[in-house]
C-alpha cells in the first residue's frame, strides 16, 4: 500500500512544429488505500494519465511519486504495481494458473507460495475451478476476473484498472463493480481506476479526478462533485439526466450560468413559465422536456406526479439552495 | 514506452543495417561486374570492389548481343526479355481473369457439383508444376504448344492460388450490396462488373504483383518446352551463358542478372504496400 | 462460409467457371493422372514398347542408393535452409518491429530479393563463389578455407544452401513482421508490468505466439527447397559434385529428360506428389487450428 503524488503532471507528443501538448498540469494527492476514480469523456486524456503511473508512458513535465518515491525514471516492472487492462491481456497460450503465476515466477517466488496465493486469489475471485483453462475457454466476466486475480496475486502497492469494465454487458457491469467495491474492502490497496461512465466513477469512488481535454477539472469525492460542481463540465458530466444549464435564466446577472439539477425543479402553481415539449415516462419517474425561451432543460418528476400535457404551458420552481452559479466565459463555479 | 534504453536502439538499426547489407551484397558485387571488362574479370584476384568503367558497352552487347573480344557470341537479352515479359503479363492477367471469374461462379450461384469444382480447383493448390513436369510436357508436346508463348504461359495458369484469394475475399463482400444492386435492376454480369470489380482492386493489384513476379521467374518450364532461342525467357538466357566448356563472359552474364532482375524488382518496390498486404492476407 | 443472397441462372455459372475447369483438366489432372499411370510402366531402352509393371518402379527406387541419397540430401539440404531462413529473418523482423524511425526504409531494403528468381539468384552467388574471380572464394582461401564447391561436396551444399536462404530471407521477414505486430501490445504491456525482461518477454510470450506464423513458415520453406530451388542447384552445380547436391526435383528433371527414363522419372515425381500433399494437409489442419486465439 502506498499514497501517490501527482505533481503538476504534463503529457506532450510530438517536437517542434508538430508538438502536441495532451495533459497540462494536473495535481492531486491520493492517501494510502485510497479508491480513486479517473472519469472523463473520450479523449480527455484518463487513459495516458494511467499509463504515465504504470510507466507505459514517458512524463513529459511534473513528477509522479508512489509512496514516497519519484517514479518517472522507473521501468513499470520497478514500480511494484499491478495493471487490470481493458481488454484483459491475458497471456492465452497459457492457462490461468499459468497467467496468474507468471509474474511471482519472474520474481523467483517459490512454488509453494506461488500456488498459495494463486489459490487464494482464486478463492476470493471463485475462479477455483477455472484454474486449468485457458482464456479462449472462458467468458467475458471470467476473463475479467482472471485478469483481477493477477493483479492481486502479486500484492503490489497500487492497483490500475484501465477501464475493466467497458467490456462487459450492463448487467455484468453492475454486478463486477460490487466486486470491485467487496474486493477494495477486503484488501485496501491503494486503487487508481479509469472509466468514462459516471455511473462507475460515482458509486466506485472514494474521490475522483474529473477529466476534459487534459485539464483536471475538479477532485473531489461523490458528494463534493455532485453539489459541488467546480466547472460547467462537471456540472454536466455528472449526474443523469444531465444538470440544467441556462445562460439567461430569471434573476440572473450577465455573464453568469445558472445551473439547476433536473431532480431540483418542482412543477406546480409558481415558479418559472415552461413551454412542454416531450414527456419520457421510464417507470418510477417521467422526464419532461420543456423550454425556457428558447432554452431547453430536463425536469424529472415522480411518476404518480401526473403528466404534464405535450405542448401546453406549466410552472416550475427550482429549490433556491441547490442553484449553482457559473462564470459564462471561463466555466468555473462563482 | 517501455525500455527506453538508448542503447537497445541503437542495436536494433545495427543489426538492420548488417542485415540489409548482407541482403545486398550479391547485388551489388553483380553490378559491378557488369561494369568491367571480361578480362578484367578473369584476371584480377580478386575481382576489384569499386566499379569498373565498361558499363556502357557491357550492358549493350548484352541487350543487343554480338560477338566479344575472346570470340564468344552472345546472344540479344533484349529480346529475351520481352519474351520474358509477355509471358509474366499473359500468365498474369490470364490467371486473374479465369479467377475473378471462376471466384464468382463458386461463390454467388448455386450450381449442382459445385461442390466438386471447388475440391477439384483447390487440390491444384497442392501441386507445383515441377512434381508433374514429364507428362504436363507429354501434352503440351502432343497440343503442338512446344515453342510457343501459349506452351509457356497456360500449364502455369492451372493453379488456383488466385481463385482462392478471390473467394477469401468475395465471402466478405456484405450481402445487402447483392441485394441492392438486385432491387436496381441489375443482373450478376452487371453486378460483378460495377460492383465486385471494383471492390477487388487491392486483391488484384497485390495478386498483379505476385503472379507476375511468379510468371517472369519461371525457369524450369520454360526449360522443359523451348528449344528454338527466340522463345527464350531472360532467366533461362542468363544460366545459358554459364557454360562450362567455353569461356564464361561475366560482365555480361551480370550485366543481364541486373536486367533480368529489373523489371520484377521494380514492380515489388513501387507495388510494395499491395503486395506486403496481398501476401500475407492470401496464406491465412 | 456460406452466402446467404445467390444468383438464379442454369447457364452462367458453367461459363464462368468453364476457362478455368478447362484449363484445370487438361494441364493439371490429366498429366497428373498420367504420371500416376506412367509409374506403373517401363519402356524398353529403345522407347519403342512399353509395358505394365506394377509397383516395380517403385520397389526399384527404394532399392536405388542414388535415389535413397538423393531424399537424404533434400531433407538435409531443406532443412538447412528452413531453419537458417527463418532465425535470420526472425530476428530482423524483431529488430524492424522495434525501430520506429526508417522501418519503411529497411522493409524496402529487405524485401526485393523476393523478385529474383531462384536460378538468377544461383548465377549471383555462383559468381561470388567462383573460381578464380569469385570475391567471397578469395577472401575464404585468405582465412585458410580452400574452397571449391566442384569437389567438395559440403561445399556445394554450402553454395546452394547461401543462395537459397538469401531469396527466401524477404519472405519470412514479411510474414514474422506481420505476425509481430498482430501481437496486441497490451501482452506485451501486461508481461512488462508482471516483471518480465525483454528476453523473458520474447521467449515466454511473442514466440509462442507467433507459432502459427513460424509453424507455417517452416512448412512454406520446407515445399520452397523442395521444388522452388530447381533454379539454384541448375546454375550452380547441376547436382554435383557427382550427385552430392542433386536434389529430389533436380533429379526428376534429369532423369525424365537428359537420361530419359520415364517410368522412374514418373515414379519420383508421384512420390514428391505424395509429400507435398502431405505437407499441405499437415499445413491447413494444424495451422489453421492453431491461429484462433
Amino acid at each position: 500500500m502506498a499514497s501517490i503524488s501527482l505533481r503538476n503532471v504534463i503529457k506532450r507528443y510530438g517536437s517542434g512544429k508538430t508538438e502536441l501538448q495532451v495533459i497540462h498540469g494536473v495535481n492531486a494527492e491520493i492517501t494510502n488505500g485510497e479508491f480513486i476514480v479517473i472519469v472523463g469523456p473520450s479523449g480527455c486524456g484518463k487513459s495516458t494519465l494511467l499509463r504515465m503511473v504504470a510507466g507505459l508512458e514517458e512524463v513529459s513535465g511534473g513528477d509522479i511519486c508512489i509512496g514516497e518515491r519519484i517514479v518517472n525514471e522507473l521501468e513499470p516492472a520497478e514500480r511494484d504495481i499491478a495493471m487490470v487492462f481493458q481488454n484483459y491481456a491475458l497471456y492465452p497460450h497459457m492457462t490461468v494458473f499459468d497467467n496468474m503465476a507468471y509474474g511471482l515466477k519472474i520474481k523467483k517466488v517459490p512454488i509453494a507460495e506461488i500456488k498459495q496465493r494463486v489459490d487464494k486469489a482464486a478463492g476470493i475471485l471463485e475462479l477455483g475451478h477455472l484454474l486449468e483453462r485457458k482464456p479462449r475457454e472462458l467468458s467475458g466476466g471470467q476473463r475479467q476476473r482472471v485478469a483481477m486475480g493477477r493483479a492481486i496475486v502479486r500484492q503490489p502497492q497500487v492497483f490500475l484498472f484501465d477501464e475493466p469494465l467497458s467490456n462487459l454487458d450492463a448487467k455484468l457491469r453492475a454486478q463486477t463493480r460490487l466486486e470491485i467495491q467487496k474486493l477494495h474492502r477486503e484488501l485496501g490497496i491503494t486503487s487508481l481506476f479509469v472509466t468514462h461512465d459516471q455511473v462507475e466513477a460515482m458509486t466506485l469512488a472514494e474521490r475522483m479526478i474529473v477529466m476534459n481535454a487534459g485539464n483536471m477539472e475538479q477532485f473531489g469525492t461523490p458528494e463534493e462533485v455532485y453539489s459541488r460542481p467546480a466547472t460547467t463540465f462537471v456540472a454536466s458530466f455528472i449526474g443523469s439526466p444531465p444538470m440544467n444549464l441556462l445562460k439567461n435564466a430569471p434573476g440572473g446577472k450577465p455573464g453568469q450560468i445558472l445551473g439547476v439539477r433536473p431532480e431540483h425543479l418542482d412543477i406546480g402553481t409558481e415558479g418559472w413559465a415552461l413551454h412542454v415539449d416531450t414527456v419520457e415516462l421510464l417507470g418510477a419517474e417521467r422526464l419532461v422536456h420543456a423550454r425556457l425561451g428558447d432554452e431547453k432543460l430536463i425536469i424529472r418528476t415522480h411518476e404518480d406526479q401526473g403528466a404534464p400535457v405535450v405542448g401546453s404551458t406549466i410552472h416550475a420552481q427550482p429549490r433556491l439552495d441547490r442553484l449553482h452559479w457559473f462564470d459564462a466565459a471561463t466555466g468555473k463555479r462563482v | 514506452m517501455i525500455e527506453k534504453r538508448p542503447g537497445l536502439t541503437v542495436l536494433s538499426h545495427v543489426v538492420l543495417i548488417l542485415g540489409v547489407l548482407i541482403v545486398g551484397f550479391p547485388l551489388y558485387i553483380t553490378f559491378i561486374g557488369s561494369t568491367q571488362t571480361s578480362e578484367q574479370i578473369a584476371q584480377a584476384f580478386p575481382m576489384s570492389l569499386i566499379p569498373g568503367n565498361n558499363m556502357l558497352e557491357t550492358y549493350r552487347t548484352a541487350l543487343f548481343g554480338g560477338e566479344t573480344q575472346a570470340g564468344s557470341r552472345i546472344p540479344a537479352a533484349a529480346p529475351m526479355m520481352w519474351v520474358s515479359l509477355v509471358s509474366a503479363l499473359v500468365i498474369t492477367i490470364g490467371k486473374i481473369a479465369i479467377s475473378l471469374l471462376s471466384a464468382f461462379a463458386i461463390v454467388y450461384f448455386r450450381f449442382p457439383m459445385r461442390n466438386l469444382v471447388f475440391w477439384m480447383i483447390f487440390v491444384t493448390l497442392m501441386l507445383p508444376v515441377e512434381v508433374r513436369i514429364g507428362p504436363t510436357y507429354e501434352v503440351v508436346a502432343n497440343l503442338g504448344m512446344l515453342n510457343t508463348y501459349a506452351g509457356l504461359t497456360v500449364p502455369l495458369i492451372a493453379s488456383a492460388t488466385a481463385t482462392f484469394l478471390f473467394r477469401q475475399f468475395f465471402l466478405t463482400v456484405p450481402d445487402e450490396l447483392v441485394e441492392a444492386a438486385r432491387m436496381d435492376g441489375a443482373g450478376p454480369m452487371r453486378f460483378f462488373k460495377d460492383v465486385l470489380l471494383p471492390l477487388s482492386k487491392t486483391s488484384i493489384a497485390a495478386l498483379f504483383v505476385i503472379q507476375f513476379i511468379y510468371g517472369w521467374n519461371q525457369y524450369l518450364w520454360p526449360l522443359l518446352v523451348t528449344t528454338d532461342e527466340s522463345m527464350y525467357p531472360v532467366v533461362m538466357g542468363i544460366k545459358r551463358l554459364i557454360s562450362g566448356d567455353s569461356y564464361t563472359e561475366w560482365n555480361v552474364v551480370m550485366a543481364t542478372a541486373i536486367l533480368a532482375m529489373l523489371p520484377p524488382a521494380l514492380v515489388v518496390i513501387f507495388m510494395q504496400r499491395w503486395f506486403v498486404k496481398g501476401l500475407v492476407d492470401t496464406e491465412k | 462460409m456460406e452466402k446467404r443472397v445467390r444468383f438464379k441462372s442454369s447457364w452462367l455459372p458453367w461459363a464462368l467457371i468453364a476457362p478455368q475447369m478447362a484449363i484445370v483438366l487438361v494441364f493439371f489432372f490429366w498429366p497428373a493422372a498420367q504420371a500416376l499411370y506412367q509409374s506403373l510402366l517401363t519402356q524398353d531402352p529403345f522407347g519403342l514398347s512399353t509395358e505394365f509393371v506394377g509397383l516395380e518402379n517403385f520397389r526399384r527406387l527404394w532399392a536405388d542408393d542414388t535415389y535413397l541419397a538423393s531424399f537424404t540430401t533434400t531433407a538435409v539440404f531443406s532443412l538447412l535452409v528452413a531453419v537458417i531462413g527463418l532465425s535470420i529473418a526472425l530476428l530482423l523482423a524483431v529488430y524492424a518491429d522495434r525501430v520506429l524511425k526508417g522501418s519503411g526504409v529497411y522493409k524496402t531494403l529487405l524485401i526485393w530479393p523476393y523478385a529474383v528468381a531462384p536460378v538468377v539468384a544461383g548465377v549471383l552467388w555462383l559468381f561470388m563463389f567462383a573460381s578464380p574471380m569469385g570475391v567471397v572464394a578469395y577472401y575464404l582461401r585468405a582465412v585458410g578455407i580452400e574452397w571449391n564447391h566442384l569437389l567438395d561436396a559440403d561445399h556445394a551444399m554450402t553454395l546452394i544452401v547461401a543462395a537459397a536462404v538469401w531469396k527466401q530471407i524477404s519472405y519470412n521477414f514479411l510474414f514474422f513482421l506481420a505476425g509481430l505486430q498482430s501481437i496486441p501490445k497490451s501482452l506485451i504491456e501486461a508481461a512488462a508490468i508482471d516483471g518480465a525482461g525483454p528476453w523473458r518477454r520474447f521467449w515466454s510470450i511473442v514466440f509462442p505466439l507467433l507459432s502459427p506464423t513460424t509453424f507455417f513458415l517452416l512448412v512454406i520453406n520446407i515445399v520452397y527447397a523442395f521444388f522452388d530451388t530447381f533454379g539454384i542447384v541448375d546454375a550452380t552445380t547441376q547436382g554435383g559434385p557427382g550427385k552430392d547436391t542433386a536434389i529430389l526435383v533436380y533429379k526428376v528433371y534429369y532423369d525424365g529428360f537428359k537420361a530419359l527414363d520415364m517410368g522412374g522419372s514418373a515414379a519420383q515425381s508421384v512420390v514428391l506428389m505424395v509429400v507435398v500433399i502431405t505437407l499441405t494437409v499437415i499445413q491447413f489442419r494444424f495451422v489453421e487450428k492453431k491461429v484462433q486465439y
